[in-house]
């Protein structure tokens, strides 16, 4: 079975130090397997990468 | 010395040559200050040698901190992406890792293969310790970079002072939660350092373990797994210390307890000078504002700064965790110590005059002109600083 996948390949960046989270990759160290939604990351997520901002924080980009 | 240039339409051309470049070989050596005593010992037989690397830390870190002053340079931000891509700075980090091993095995074979006095023992133990408890720094430096080798050679570094969930506990833990009441690693106003280590070192083994916990829960891994990166660093921790006390015996228990020990007081003693009193905001939603420069002291004294890869430009390290040593900036109007770490460490040590200088010093600063509400207080200290202070009614 293919996993279900989001229908665009959606990103999302932190605005402090360019960590991005991308849908369709998830990010299998935080544990978030691909295609794990940004809608559905817990509330009090904050960036892997810096700690600084929250997920309320992140700039939406479609890849182009 | 390397010069970076770039061309921009509204400013010319715009260039930076760091006059850092060779003196950050400072951190490169700063490890083996401890190999002085052992050097001096052996040259000379006078076990007072092993109280030089002490003396050069706390009383020569304060003395150049004052000699040589503070450092006026900051790279232009436009030329900070080539900084960051020049590979010296990088090579710096990752051979102050093997120093920091050839130290802590040159001094555990000094003292389980010589009888030494109980006192040059505990000097030179102790001054290990402290070294090693920059060992933190090293593996803090290496641990918030985003590449393969460079959070491997954190955990490999973090095995020497037996610290390997400060990696964990650091990036994702007390980042998140700095200068908050939450945070087990920010020193609140009327905290002694003493009440304050009792606080800190098991508050960030547990933040660090649930922290590690819950991403291995979602993965679906064990937690008590290779897996498991608390773990891996203690695995190289464990096989290091089990390893002496089986080649030089039971002389090594006192020798690693009291290394341990002191390794650890190191990193408490810079999270207590770090953000002693500073308080984020708590927004309406009840989650706190974003970490501000003002949220963090400063020291900008370059002697002790070139010794710890700018750990002591810490408002815009909080600010920009991931950005490297060599582009860390000062900013006008900061949180700022009146000396390096070094100084501060001792001033800390006897809570007395650490209340005194600081307390005054944080009620000053820009953003809190002496609104306790601003303030992130000791809730035992609280009535005392407001008989104090005033502002009884919040
Ligand atoms: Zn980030």
């Amino acid at each position: 079975m293919v996993k279900p996948m989001p229908d665009a390949n959606r990103r999302y960046q932190c605005p402090g130090c360019g960590y991005t989270y991308d849908e369709l990759l998830g990010d299998d160290h935080e544990g978030y397997p691909p295609g794990f939604l940004f809608a559905d990351l817990p509330d009090d997520f904050v960036c892997p990468d810096c700690a600084v901002r929250y997920k309320e924080d992140f700039n939406f980009a479609l890849t182009p | 010395m390397t010069t970076y240039r770039i061309d921009t339409v509204d400013q010319g051309t715009v260039t930076y040559t760091d006059q850092k470049r060779w003196w950050w070989l400072l951190s490169l050596v700063n490890p083996l200050i401890p190999l002085f005593g052992i050097v001096g010992h052996w040259l000379t037989g006078s076990e007072l040698w092993l109280l030089v690397p002490l003396g050069m830390m706390f009383i020569m870190g304060p003395a150049f901190d004052w000699l040589f002053g503070e450092d006026e340079n900051n790279p232009p931000e436009i030329l900070v992406p080539q900084l960051e891509q020049d590979t010296y700075y990088r090579w710096l980090t990752y051979l102050t890792v093997p120093v920091h091993y050839i130290t802590f095995l040159a001094v555990a074979i000094w003292v389980g293969t010589h009888s030494l006095t109980w006192w040059g023992f505990i000097a030179l133990t102790v001054a290990l310790g402290f070294a090693d408890g920059f060992a933190i720094n090293t593996g803090h430096e290496l641990g918030h970079k985003r590449t393969k080798i460079e959070t491997w050679l954190a955990k490999i570094v973090l095995a020497v002072p037996a610290y390997g969930h400060f990696w964990i506990e650091h990036n994702r833990g007390h980042h998140r939660d700095v200068a908050t009441p939450d945070d087990p690693a920010s020193a609140r106003m009327g905290e002694s350092i003493y009440q304050f280590a009792r606080r800190e070192i098991p508050g960030a083994f547990h933040r660090a373990w649930m922290l590690e916990h819950e991403r291995l829960c979602r993965k679906g891994v064990p937690v008590w797994s290779i897996h498991n990166e608390v773990l891996q660093s203690y695995m190289i921790t464990v096989i290091l210390q089990v390893g002496l006390i089986a080649t030089f015996g039971w002389i090594m228990l006192p020798f690693l307890i009291i290394h341990n020990f002191f390794s650890w007081w190191v990193l408490t003693s810079a999270n207590y000078i770090e953000h002693y009193g500073l308080l984020r905001a708590q927004q309406a939603d009840g989650k706190y504002e974003r970490c501000q420069p003002h949220h963090s002291w400063n020291a900008n004294h370059k002697y002790s700064n070139l010794l710890l890869f700018h750990l002591q430009r810490h408002s815009d390290h909080h600010a920009n965790p991931t950005r490297r040593y060599q582009s860390l900036r000062d900013f006008p109007d900061l949180p700022s110590l009146p000396s390096g770490y070094y100084g501060m460490y001792v001033v800390a040590y006897l809570p007395a005059l650490w209340f005194k200088l600081m307390d005054s010093r944080l009620l000053a600063l820009p953003h809190i002109k002496g609104d306790l509400r601003k303030v992130n207080i000791n809730p035992d200290s609280l009535a005392a600083i407001q008989a104090k202070y005033g502002q009884a009614d919040a």
